[in-house]
Order: C-alpha cells, then sequence, then structure tokens
C-alpha cells in the first residue's frame, strides 16, 4: 500500500488532537485544584460557572496557603505520611520480594497452599477487618525506650507494620520471579551461592521493574491512608495527611484552603512519580507483553 | 579432577521413573558424552551431578564422596547451560568473576583468574561488556569462561551448542575439544547431536526412557552396537533394518534370507535366535555397494536419489515392498524405477532378535 503523505499527515494530526482531549480531560481538575489555590472563597466559587475556573485570572494571593498553615499543621502531617509511607514502602518490597522468593524457588511442605492463601487475601475488604485489627493493635506489647509497654495507638508503627506484608505486592513479586529464566537461578546455585546470595547478587539486581511498581502501588495505598489512621490515631502528632484533611471541614468551610492544602500534599506524590516514571512505564509495558 | 559414579540411580516424579537403576562409572579425566533422544533423562542424569535434582534411590559419588544429599556448591562441579545464563546485569569479568566473588576470593586472586580463563578462551577484549552486547558464540564462552575461573573437580555441559548456527557450532566444538586437552578435567556432556558424540568423547553413554542402552567408545558404539537402538540412534543416514528369517543356525552364525534377500550368512554374536523363527538384519547405508547383474544379494528399484557431490543418498524399494537406504561415496546418477542390485560385507552386518 503506498501511503499518501498528506492522508498521513491529517491522520497523525487527528490522532494527536483526540490524546491531547483526553489529555486535557485529566488535566483539568489538577489545574482547577492549583488555580483555586490562590483565589478568595468568593471568587473561587463565582468562577466554578465558567472557563475562568481553569485560569489564574483575578485576585491571586498566597493568602490560602498561609490560612491552610495556620489552621492545620501542614509540615508534620506531611511529614508523617512521608515518614509512614517511606518506611513501609522499603520494608514491604523487602519483605513480600522475601516471601516471594521462597513462594518462588524453595520446596518446602504446603508452599502452593500457603501461596494459595496469601493470594486470596487480595479479595478481603480492608473495611471488614478493621475492627478486629483495631482490637489486636490495641493490646499488643511493644519494647520500646520505656521498656514493655502495651497498645499499640497512636503511634507510628501501627500505621506501618499492617501494612508491610500484603498478597497484592506477594503476588506481583511471584508472577515477576516466575518469569526469570530458571537456569540463571539454577547457574549461581551451582556457581556456589547460597539462597541468600541468589536473592541479592542475581534476583534483586534483576527485578527492577518489579520493585519499581511495587513501590508506585504501596506508596499511593500509603499516602491515601484515611481509614485507618483515622481509627488508631487520636494525637494530632502521629496523624497523615488525608486525615488531616478533616481539620478544613469543621465548622465554616473554606474552599480556598482546602484547595492550598490539597496542592501541597499532592507535591510529594509527583516528585515520587517523576522519580519511577520510566521505570513505571517500562513494568506496565513489559507486563503487558507478558500478560 | 574427581570420578564420577552411579550405582543404581533412580528418579521418579510420583509415579512416572523417569531414571529407571542406572550404572556408570565415569573416570578421572574423562570426557564422556550422555546422548539419546528427547525424554531419555540425559539432562536429568546431568542435573543430579550437579545438585538441581533430586536422587529417589541409589548412590552418587563425585571424586569417591557419596554426593546424594549435598547442596550444589559442595559439590566442586560447574555446569554451562544451553541457554547459556549469564547474568544480565554484570559484565563479563563480573560473569566470570562470579564463583570467586560468591567464595570470597581476594579482588588479585579474581583479576588473575578471569584473566587466565579470557587468555584460553580468547576474549580479553571484551571484558569490561555486557552479555547483551555479545554474539551466541562468545555469550556460551563467557558461561565456559565463568565454569573455568574455579578450577572444578567436573565440567557438566548441557547441550551447550544446541542454540548457536551450524557454522559457530563446529567452531565451539572444536575449541571444547581443545579446552578438554588444556584442561583435563572430567567432563560430562550432554547433547542429541551425534557428530558432537563421536568426535568429543573419550565415551559415549546411549540412554533411552531412563536406561543405559550401551556405554563405549565411539567407534565400539558405531560398529559394535550392542542392540537395535544405539545402532540406528548412531551414523546418518540410520542404520538399515530389514525383517529376515532364519532358514539355519549353526554354532557362530545364522543363515538368513527373505523375498528380497539372497540367503547369506551373519555371524549372531551369542545373540539368541531360532532356526525357523524371525531376526532383524541391520546394515549401514555406508556398506552396500552396486552388485553387478544377476550376483545382487539385495534386490530393488530407486525410488529417489540424493546427490549431494561427496556422496550419493539412494531410497530403494525392495522387492517386499520395504525401504532401504543406500548411500554411495561417489556422485552417481540414478533414475527413479531404475532396477538395482546391491551387496555388502557381511561381515559388517548386524543381527538382532526380533525384540531388540
Amino acid at each position: 500500500m503506498v501511503i499518501n503523505p498528506d492522508n498521513y499527515g491529517l491522520r497523525l494530526f487527528v490522532r494527536y488532537l483526540v490524546l491531547s482531549l483526553i489529555a486535557l480531560i485529566f488535566i483539568f481538575p489538577l489545574v482547577f485544584m492549583i488555580n483555586s489555590s490562590f483565589k478568595p472563597d468568593s471568587q473561587l466559587l463565582a468562577d466554578t460557572s465558567s472557563l475562568r475556573a481553569f485560569l489564574p485570572v483575578g485576585d491571586i494571593s498566597l493568602n490560602n496557603y498561609f490560612g491552610a498553615f495556620q489552621r492545620a499543621p501542614v509540615g508534620l502531617f506531611v511529614f508523617n505520611s512521608v515518614l509512614v509511607t517511606g518506611v513501609t514502602v522499603l520494608l514491604s518490597l523487602l519483605i513480600c520480594s522475601l516471601a516471594a522468593f521462597s513462594f518462588t524457588f524453595l520446596q518446602w511442605k504446603g508452599r502452593d497452599v500457603m501461596l494459595s492463601i496469601v493470594i486470596a487475601t487480595l479479595i478481603i475488604p480492608f473495611e471488614t477487618i478493621a475492627i478486629p485489627l483495631l482490637l489486636l493493635v490495641s493490646k499488643l506489647p511493644w519494647i520500646g525506650l520505656e521498656g514493655l509497654e502495651w497498645g499499640w495507638l497512636n503511634t507510628y508503627r501501627v500505621q506501618i507494620i499492617p501494612w508491610i506484608a500484603d498478597g497484592l505486592t506477594i503476588f506481583l513479586f511471584v508472577q515477576y520471579f516466575k518469569g526469570l529464566p530458571g537456569e540463571l537461578i539454577e547457574a549461581s546455585r551451582v556457581e556456589g551461592a547460597s539462597w541468600w546470595q541468589v536473592y541479592y547478587r542475581v534476583v534483586m539486581p534483576l527485578s527492577g521493574p518489579v520493585l519499581a511498581t511495587a513501590a508506585i502501588l504501596k506508596f499511593l495505598v500509603m499516602y491515601n491512608q484515611y481509614l485507618w489512621p483515622l481509627i488508631v490515631v487520636q494525637q494530632e502528632n502521629y496523624r497523615p495527611v488525608m486525615v488531616g484533611l478533616g481539620y478544613f471541614f469543621q465548622l465554616n468551610v473554606a474552599w480556598g484552603e482546602v484547595m492550598a492544602y490539597l496542592t501541597l500534599i499532592t507535591v510529594p506524590v509527583l516528585i515520587f512519580y517523576l522519580f519511577l516514571q520510566r521505570a513505571f512505564i517500562a513494568s506496565i509495558a513489559s507486563t503487558g507483553v507478558k500478560g | 579432577m574427581a570420578e564420577v559414579s552411579f550405582k543404581g540411580v533412580k528418579k521418579s516424579y510420583g509415579r512416572v521413573d523417569v531414571i529407571k537403576g542406572v550404572d556408570i562409572h565415569i573416570n578421572d579425566g574423562e570426557f564422556v558424552v550422555f546422548i539419546g533422544p528427547s525424554g531419555c533423562g540425559k539432562s536429568t542424569l546431568l542435573r543430579m551431578i550437579a545438585g538441581l535434582e533430586d536422587i529417589t534411590e541409589g548412590i552418587l559419588k563425585i571424586g569417591g564422596r557419596v554426593v546424594n544429599e549435598l547442596q550444589p556448591k559442595e559439590r566442586g562441579v560447574a555446569m554451562v547451560f544451553q541457554s547459556y545464563a549469564i547474568f544480565p546485569h554484570m559484565t563479563v569479568r563480573e560473569n566470570m568473576a562470579f564463583g570467586l566473588t560468591i567464595a570470597g576470593a581476594s579482588k588479585q586472586a579474581k583479576e588473575q583468574k578471569v584473566a587466565e580463563a579470557a587468555r584460553i578462551l580468547q576474549m580479553e577484549h571484551l571484558l569490561d561488556r555486557r552479555p547483551s552486547q555479545l554474539s551466541g558464540g562468545q555469550r556460551q564462552r563467557v558461561a565456559i569462561g565463568r565454569a573455568i575461573t574455579r578450577k572444578p573437580a567436573v565440567f557438566l555441559f548441557d547441550e551447550p551448542l544446541s542454540n548457536l548456527d551450524a557454522a559457530l557450532r563446529m567452531d565451539m566444538r572444536m575449541e571444547i575439544g581443545r579446552l578438554r586437552r588444556q584442561l583435563g578435567t572430567t567432563m560430562i556432556y550432554v547433547t542429541h547431536d551425534q557428530v558432537e558424540a563421536m568426535t568429543l568423547a573419550d565415551r559415549i553413554v546411549v540412554l533411552k526412557d531412563g536406561e543405559v542402552m550401551q556405554i563405549g567408545a565411539p567407534m565400539e558404539l558405531y560398529h559394535e552396537p550392542a542392540n537395535r537402538f544405539v545402532a540406528g540412534f548412531l551414523g546418518a543416514p540410520s542404520m538399515n533394518f530389514l525383517n529376515v528369517d532364519v532358514l539355519d543356525l549353526d554354532g557362530e552364525a545364522a543363515t538368513i534370507g527373505n523375498q528380497s534377500l539372497e540367503p547369506i550368512r551373519v555371524a549372531t554374536k551369542r545373540r539368541p535366535f531360532r532356526k525357523g523363527g524371525k531376526a532383524i538384519l541391520g546394515i549401514r547405508p555406508q556398506y552396500l555397494r552396486e552388485a553387478p547383474s544377476g550376483k545382487g544379494m539385495l534386490h530393488g528399484t530407486v525410488a529417489l536419489a540424493e546427490r549431494l557431490g561427496s556422496e550419493t543418498v539412494v531410497d530403494l524399494t525392495l522387492r517386499d515392498g520395504r525401504e532401504l537406504i543406500a548411500a554411495f561415496d561417489e556422485d552417481k546418477i540414478f533414475e527413479p524405477d531404475d532396477a538395482l542390485e546391491l551387496m555388502f560385507d557381511t561381515a559388517l552386518a548386524h543381527l538382532f532378535p526380533e525384540d531388540g
């Protein structure tokens, strides 16, 4: 078939136009949020009926940001969330990959049954176990700086430990590990590597794509935590960003400040995503080909 | 360096026996090739030596030591895989030093041993490359290099040349032969390629369905196959088998014949036959010669003739309708349906009982 250059150019133009429109639809809420964070409530509400809602026009100032910092300890909430999320992501990558390594490469009795059980946990919604889990963590012991203590409520650990291991992350790792060439593992065994050495010298260095995927998924879950910290943390010191949003809906709702707060807490997500973007896209692409 | 011996070794997956009791003794410094059709258990045997497969029953010794329960790293073996199995995230140098790194060797020792292996394999200029930048032959060389650096007692090769193209395969085959003379280590090599087996091996182990069919030097297997399977497996084109009647039997030979075969006497080699019974005559295509008219032992017509330049392979239809292949070591012209009479030296023929 001979490609008509004019026709080809037109088709390309239409394709880009459609894709740009779709991109715009996805970007509008973000643009609206950022623009509104600079506007006073009266103008913000008035602008919602026109396209001005998406443009930085009118009475633009940083007042909402000052207001947000006055209303809530934004810095503390972001710090809490980043800490809890960061630690959970790192521990999750370690623990879940180790579990998956065992499920994939080691031979032990009941292995397949255990893996089925782990994967079955995927269908249990968190809401159904929230209360039993609350009762459990409220009575668990911990050895801290002040010796033995009971109950985990109002801590970082109560927000971290229950979220480290999860079926989805283990499943992701298992699927990826199964795709690694078995002869690489056997070759390293014959070369004298212990299972531990196989894990960190061969399997982990080859797991970049799945590490990125698991990290991003876990990051999103953790950074967006709302229900769990709401019920296990009553003290402001340990509160994460999403629970902090509640501060803006007490008494009178200041929409400008809400938008400013949302903009502020979105920044870490964007940084994290930009950081892992390439790996994330690569992993989606590769799983697409395989699956 | 070490001997390797299997004593009554069996391997089953559930109720399926893949290795049905194998006894093989491999001498120190010997090059032994395991050969057989797919699923004969040759790779399983090799993986048992490496410690990658459990042994269900029997005893496996390396260097006089029972290794049944030992981890791969405790066995002193190195293995080269069909898919090369070199680590994509490491340079050639790191790949070759992997075993030494694991063993905690000093940097200096690693440098020296990698340099030595690279010199033997003539790949000094590739040391800083990544596997993705190498050709198939070079990758397999890296895999061999990784095996050499640790100075293992036994080298295991699992179809190392199967993924290479024909020309490269020949080069690498010669290289492995050279390496073998240079290192003098015990080597066990699995292949389904009989050329590799015939050219490289001190001894060949022919396997079928998890059992040893015959063990011996390449020419011993070629000239004195223990059974019909070995006779048919080695040699190309493969040996012709003809169903014949045993017309007469005396001490060491049988007189045989059939519709297409004039009665001839062939040594029985102490195999059991019965007068009036059936037998199978095996004769290699290369041993068949054209006979003057009226003096042939076999009578047939040409079905197809393939001229290869140095030889001519003729597919014949015998009088009883069976097919026979003859290979003449010169360029000859045959037309389909030409009548052809063949003769052969009966000392080069083999007589097998009907059941094997």
